[in-house]
């Protein structure tokens, strides 16, 4: 059987604090959250947050801006966009994967249970180390290779077909909410790109302008890079931008057969 | 220094802060000149706020339409009000369709047209014949996400070329020196957010790509990160900013979130009405009507909720239909939108209207610049003095091509052509790996004692809760409604809230991830520009682009057809004095290829 370890930083024993609400407040949500800092040599914890949903907005990034803005600064997550494009937010809130600032806090149910984006080191408190998943874009060039001459002072044409077969694969944010709740990818993610990454390897397959198709497919052609994936789909469920990436997964699958005979 | 921080030192050709669109296209362009180059950046590149714009790109490709690079020039300066620079203002749109051919070739995945060229839609203010009219299709679209697949191809092309990134490092002043000829940039000081290191980047050029400040506001379209950091080094290194009283309101932010909605939302024929179910638009407008430029549109919602036809119990939004338009034609050029409408108003575009009201959306005004990315300043009489070795690009800058009113599509444009612009000048203008002065001695200080203040603030009043107040204040009395007395009181309330900043106090003391460091920081650089934004408008006796005053309603070329520069004093609510001069327009044109566009009365 295969033996690991969980990360040290990943053992909950700390004791956590609790923010009650405020006297008055009548809609109260109890945010519980994960709290980790590399600084003060202590184990992690869950501390509690009490919020009144009157006084706050509807997302739940609104109710971790209102814990940080009101009842405790020393909170630490990424955001920017607040509207789902930047890909920051990605944490994984009531056992699932996806965006603080497109869940509305009304979807959750009981208390709202939020932790780092699963099996990534952690930095501090909800924010992850991102630089493999970074590391392994970048190994699958993810970038327009051609060896025909561009146009001068033209673009290259491409059909509203050929256009339309990368709908459903350019919109990805990477935001790692697919890669990270792949049980593949949690044991093997040193080797298996994971789902985030094949997508983008299918989304230069499939651009008809690429013409690198069978480069790509030599890199992809490893028993762990593409192989692990033993369509779980747990990736397709959670992505917050309504991808697929096991289908497309499947698709490079395909092209590797159908270039086999 | 009150506590010793080790620092860590690096030396280039080429520092450009930020990795937006513009910061990304200089960055590229100085990599590929051969010159050493590191692009600092707060966030991941693709997590730039860039990433969030929607509607398009605007170029005379003449795709959809007939166009000319004329027509567009002559649309940017009607729609800048007469403000911008038309010099700086040829060079972009003729610049323009190679840009975006650029952008093609690098595998941005544009929506197509039936013979595969590119798609373009139509966006407020862009016309044909020279402002004649009928619309023109100029704004070339991925769908509506063309900032996403931008950036995205924009960092994308990054991985190819050799420049080092810095990624989650915050730049927190310049390195300043005074020269021969007066002020130079010598480099940048940066911390890094996962381990708390100082690094100090000393260079030839640092180039400013940090975007907007929106988040001056209350209600902005702008991400939580565009805090206008470029322009608070800029004030602290004792240089001016420019035209900041230029704020442009977007028509369209979802009513409450404040989430944009595409101006190409009219563009493919979504229109508005007030609680009577009017099309107002039509009066206010009547030839480009829904799409008339952004503050005709913004000022007339105003002036609808004002008069008391606003919907909703508050009459104080405006409802925007789409449901009109066929469902297939929605899920193929606006399936974003069509998303946050569900998530952020609950709203199914296909069968109901929207709520929406003017949003805080872009800057036009910011770090003054000529057409090469050089930072300007004015210097006794001399209102073009060059300051070496510092650049800006992007919404950051101020070029001038926006002047009083940015048009839909054209910050994209902006990006792309003088972030390439700026490599091209390093590229003819820097060594490779030449040789470097060593700094002043005291390089570090201003940042070292600017970190450590913060770090040890100990304050009553924490950082967001001044940060509530500047946005309130700006919102109540800097919005699309200016008159005397709103002004002049915005302007000591302005004073008031700054001087609170003495008494922040932060609570995180870590160096590690300290966001309530960094977001201290950030309100500082947002306070200086929301302080001189204020004076700024306060000071200018004229309604001009989004600039519209109450108690002066006219343009007034004879005494303003100039640029605002303000210079700002100190840091950390000590100070706080606005000096304001000025600098011409420049009513000169980049050839003879095309005659200087005389000011008309802008009628939409
Ligand atoms: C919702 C929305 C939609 C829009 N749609 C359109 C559109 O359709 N067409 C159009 O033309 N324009 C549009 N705009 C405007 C346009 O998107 C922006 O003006 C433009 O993207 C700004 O790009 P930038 O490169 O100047 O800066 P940004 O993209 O804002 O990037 C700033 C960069 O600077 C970095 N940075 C900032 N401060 C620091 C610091 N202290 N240290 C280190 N790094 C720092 C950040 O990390 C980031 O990488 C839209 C704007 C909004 C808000
Ligand atoms: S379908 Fe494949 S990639 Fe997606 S979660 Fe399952 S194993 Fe992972
Ligand atoms: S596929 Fe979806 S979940 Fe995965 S990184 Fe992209 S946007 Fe995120
Ligand atoms: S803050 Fe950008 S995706 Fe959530």
């Amino acid at each position: 059987m295969a033996e690991f370890q969980l990360p040290a930083n990943s053992r909950i024993t700390g004791k956590g604090k609790a923010f009650p609400a405020p006297s008055g407040a009548r809609r109260v949500k109890t945010f519980s959250i994960y709290r980790w800092s590399p600084d003060d040599g202590q184990n992690p914890r869950y501390d509690s947050y009490d919020i009144d949903l009157d006084d706050c907005g509807p997302m739940v990034l609104d109710a971790l801006i209102k814990i940080k803005s009101e009842l405790d600064p020393t909170l630490t997550f990424r955001r920017s966009c607040r509207e789902g494009i930047c890909g920051s937010c990605a944490m994984n809130i009531d056992g699932s994967n996806t965006l603080a600032c497109t869940l509305a806090i009304d979807d959750v149910k009981g208390d709202v249970r939020i932790t780092p984006l699963p099996h990534m080191h952690v930095v501090k408190d909800l924010v992850p180390d991102m630089t493999h998943f970074y590391a392994q874009y970048a190994s699958i060039k993810p970038w327009l290779q051609t060896v025909t001459p561009e146009p001068a002072l033209k673009e290259r044409k491409q059909s509203p077909e050929d256009r339309s077969k990368l709908d459903g694969l350019y919109e990805c944010i990477l935001c790692a909410c697919c890669s990270t709740s792949c049980p593949s990818y949690w044991w093997n993610s040193d080797r298996f790109l994971g789902p985030a990454i094949l997508l983008q390897a299918y989304r230069w397959l499939a651009d008809s302008r690429d013409e690198m198709t069978g480069e790509r497919l030599d890199q992809l052609e490893d028993p762990f890079r593409l192989y692990r994936c033993h369509t779980i789909m747990n990736c397709a469920n959670v992505c917050p931008k309504g991808l697929n990436p096991a289908k497309a997964i499947a698709e490079i699958k395909k092209m590797m057969v159908t270039r086999a005979v | 220094m009150p506590e010793a921080y080790k620092i860590i030192d690096h030396t280039y050709d080429t520092v450009v802060v930020g990795a937006g669109g513009s910061g990304l296209r200089a960055t590229m362009g100085s990599a590929e000149a051969g010159l050493k180059t590191a692009c600092i950046t707060k966030v991941f590149p693709t997590r730039s706020h860039t990433v969030a714009a929607q509607g398009g790109i605007a170029a005379s490709l003449g795709n959809n339409s007939p166009d000319h690079w004329t027509w567009h020039m002559y649309d940017t300066v009607k729609g800048s009000d007469w403000l911008g620079d038309q010099d700086a203002i040829e060079y972009m749109v003729r610049e323009a369709p190679a840009a975006v051919y650029e952008l093609e070739h690098a595998g941005v995945p544009f929506s197509r047209n039936l013979d595969g060229s590119i798609y373009q839609r139509p966006f407020g203010g862009h016309m044909q014949n020279m402002g004649a009219g009928p619309p023109v299709q100029r704004t070339c679209a991925a769908a509506d996400r063309t900032g996403h697949a931008m950036l995205h191809a924009l960092y994308q092309q990054s991985l190819k070329y050799d420049a080092d990134f810095y990624i989650e490092y915050f730049a927190i002043d310049l390195i300043m020196e005074n020269g021969p000829s007066g002020p130079e940039c010598r480099g940048v000081i940066a911390i890094c957010m996962a381990d708390g290191s100082i690094h100090r980047f000393r260079s030839h050029a640092v180039v400013l790509a940090t975007g907007g400040y929106g988040r001056a506001y209350f209600s902005a379209t702008s991400a939580h990160t565009c805090t206008g950091d470029g322009g608070g080094m800029v004030l602290r290194a004792g240089l001016p900013l420019q035209d900041l009283e230029f704020v442009q309101f977007h028509p369209t932010g979802i009513y409450g979130a404040g989430v944009l909605i595409t101006e190409g939302a009219r563009g493919e024929g979504g229109y508005l009405t007030n609680s009577e179910g009017e099309r107002f638009m039509e009066r206010y407008a009547p030839s480009a009507k829904d799409l008339a430029s952004r503050d005709v549109v913004s000022r007339s919602m105003a002036m609808e909720m004002r008069e008391g036809r606003g919907v909703g119990p508050n009459k104080d939004h405006i409802f925007l239909h789409l449901d009109h338009i066929d469902p297939k034609v929605l899920h193929e050029r606006l399936p974003g939108i069509t998303e946050s409408g569900k998530i952020f108003a609950g709203v199914d575009l296909t069968r109901q209207p929207l709520p929406v009201t003017p949003t805080v959306h872009y800057n036009m005004g910011g770090i003054p610049c000529n057409y090469h990315g050089q930072v300007v300043t004015k210097v006794g009489d001399d209102p073009e003095v060059v300051v070496p070795g510092l650049f800006a690009v992007g919404e950051a800058a101020c070029v001038s091509v926006h002047g009083a009113n940015r048009l839909g599509s054209n910050s994209l444009i902006d990006l792309v052509v003088f972030g390439r612009a700026t490599g091209l000048y390093l590229k003819d203008n820097l060594k490779p790996h030449g040789a470097h002065r060593p700094l002043p001695q005291d390089s570090a200080d201003l940042a070292l004692s600017r970190l450590d203040h913060y770090r040890n603030a100990k304050g009553g009043s924490p950082t967001a809760k001044i940060r509530l107040e500047m946005q309130h204040t700006m919102q109540r009395h800097a919005a699309v409604f200016r008159d005397s007395e709103l002004l002049a009181e915005g302007v000591v309330k302005m004073g008031e809230v700054n001087k609170r900043l003495q008494d922040v106090g932060i609570e995180d003391r870590t160096l590690i991830w300290n966001t309530d460091l960094i977001e201290t920081l950030e309100l500082d650089n947002l306070m200086s520009q929301a302080v001189s934004t204020m004076t700024c408008a306060e000071n200018r006796k004229e309604s001009r682009g989004a600039h519209a005053h109450e108690d002066y309603p006219n343009r007034d070329d004879e005494n303003w057809m100039k640029h605002s520069i303000n210079w700002f004093e100190g840091w950390g609510g000590n100070g706080g004095a606005v000096k304001i001069d000025y600098r011409p327009v420049h009513q000169f044109t980049l050839t003879e290829e095309v005659e200087y566009i005389k000011p008309k009365a802008r009628v939409y």
